[in-house]
């Protein structure tokens, strides 16, 4: 998918970092980095600290130990709007129509409404939504509502790209669809995208790299790059290849939860 | 054209029950006095209260008039002071502590008793009936935005942030809109009790207003006069009302219907 980086550009770095939550460690001596043009999948059992990493790097909360720096920001409070975070659920404002609530990262920014319509427009095209742009969001299926809830993040222009379970809420068949889909979308992007999941085969199918934590406290023991050919990806889930980089993260996991 | 008769068949539906229980009862009070020969300044029938209602409409419109204006004076400070100090209780937990009890305990005092002190301290203008009003209307105020400001989910304000939010436009863009059903509920609430703070600030001491007007003619056994300010007030105060719900209505067009509290207490 996504192209390989020769050069380590890494736009995103999370080195030695810990985080405490009322004396109980969360985190614990974290390392990470991704690259621009990468895309990194953090898999883990529930209650591992993923989602607690992400709201570490977007800035939500400041790391007790260790330092992250995103885009060349090092300060918490600071990376707060520079860096582009899409939560678990969709989160759409429900008096807003799906355009409005897509200008609302511009908005806040007071870049002109007729600017952030514009771009709305142009980027509703490859994400299926132009036709529903005036709905509100309660007319829309969950898939659509994920779909707003990205191109909203998206709309922030940022270079790193953190997704919390994106497709998490979705029955199976919209899941399937919606990953193949963001690959078409972020194909060719030079962003840096950190993926947090429990799914092993999203993880496989979407990133570069997949990262996998234990829990209790939250770290990272392993790291395996699941970069698959073009072909692959069509076939994606009944490729050797495939087949054979899940056996060896779920055998990761479970090795985990053996020793727990 | 067909939705807007199919919205006035459906309104006429809705209203109809009450309108015929009504008149109905209406009929039967006229059918009552009548029949009982029960003396004027007693019990009125219904068809001397509208002559009376009609022969006095300029002196009772006069009256309504500056029990209107009260009303909308007392209401326009108490929203003011409303959102201030629903503000504030929401903003700052040492506001909160300090506020919160005193503003409810407040509610414990029979306004009824501070209206004399009121008249002695401020006088028999128009200002003694405006803070009467203020009196009654604050608390639902109050009470509907702090809970409407307070039911903001917190990912949604985490989500803000990661907008690059400030504290400003989280208030503005997020906490207003996701408080202003209940806020809503609130103002029905205020405008009711607004037209009886005005009254009892009329009664016990004015020169001039509805309540002023029916304290003056209950003595002098003019009762129909009395029901007739009385039914001028249901007028009004049903004006009110219906005008707090068009705004509501209004305001919450674009909100999910789930969300929309004029189903509830509006229509219907």
């Amino acid at each position: 998918m996504a192209v390989s980086t020769v050069h380590k550009d890494a736009l995103l770095t999370v080195s030695g970092v810990g985080f405490d939550y009322k004396g109980i460690p969360v985190l614990d001596n974290v390392d990470l980095s991704v690259n621009r043009g990468e895309f990194v999948a953090l898999v883990g059992p529930s209650g591992c600290g993923k989602s607690t990493l992400l709201n570490l790097i977007s800035g939500l909360l400041s790391p007790g130990k260790g330092t992250i720096t995103a885009n060349g920001i090092s300060d918490s409070s600071g990376r707060l709007g520079n860096v582009s975070y899409m939560q678990q659920r969709d989160l759409l404002l429900p008096w807003r129509t799906i355009a409005e609530n897509c200008q609302l990262g511009m908005e806040l920014r007071s870049i002109s409404a007729d600017v952030s319509k514009a771009r709305v427009q142009e980027l509703a095209k490859s994400f299926g939504l132009f036709d529903v742009l005036n709905h509100m969001p309660w007319q829309l299926s969950g898939g659509m509502r994920q779909r707003a809830a990205l191109m909203r993040t998206i709309l922030l222009e940022n270079d790193v790209l953190l997704l919390d379970e994106p497709f998490g809420a979705l029955d199976a068949i919209t899941r399937t669809a919606l990953q193949k889909w963001l690959l078409s979308v972020l194909v060719r992007n030079d962003k840096a995208v950190l993926l947090v999941t429990h799914d092993v085969e999203e993880a496989i199918l979407l990133a570069d790299r997949v990262m996998i934590m234990a829990s209790e406290p939250g770290r990272i023991i392993a790291e395996v790059d699941v970069r698959l050919s073009e072909s692959s990806i069509e076939s994606s889930f009944t490729s050797p290849a495939f087949v054979e980089l899940r056996k060896g993260i779920l055998a990761l996991l479970e090795r985990q939860e053996v020793s727990l | 054209m067909i939705n807007y008769l199919g919205g006035m068949w459906q309104a006429a539906k809705n209203w109809s029950p009450a309108i015929l229980t009504a008149l109905a009862l209406i009929l039967i009070w006229e059918f009552v006095v009548w029949f009982l020969d029960i003396q004027r300044w007693l019990l009125p029938p219904p068809t001397i209260i509208f002559q009376e209602l009609i022969d006095s409409i300029g002196l009772l419109s006069r009256h309504a008039g500056i029990t209107l204006l009260e009303i909308i004076m007392g209401f326009a400070v108490s929203l003011m002071i409303g959102v201030a100090l629903a503000s504030g209780i929401v903003w700052s937990r040492t506001m909160e502590r300090s506020i919160y009890p005193i503003i409810i305990a407040s509610q414990t005092i029979p306004i009824f008793t501070l209206a004399p002190l009121l008249i002695i301290w401020v006088g028999t203008d128009i200002f003694s009936k405006v803070i009467v009003v203020v009196l009654f209307t604050f608390f639902p105020l109050v009470v509907s935005l702090v809970t409407g400001l307070r039911s903001v989910d917190s990912e949604s304000v985490d989500m803000f942030r990661t907008l690059g939010a400030t504290n400003a436009q989280i208030f503005r863009k997020l906490m207003i809109p996701t408080a202003l059903p209940n806020f809503f509920a609130g103002m029905k609430v205020a405008v009711v009790v607004s037209v009886i703070g005005a009254v009892i600030g009329e009664w016990v001491g004015a020169s001039a207003g509805l309540g002023w007007l029916m304290k003056l003619s209950g003595p002098q056994f003019q009762t129909a006069r009395v029901f007739a300010a009385i039914v001028v007030l249901s007028v009004v105060a049903i004006t009110l009302f219906s005008a707090i719900v068009a705004i509501e209505k209004w305001s919450l067009r674009k909100y999910p219907s789930s969300l929309n509290q004029a189903k509830n207490l509006g229509e219907s």
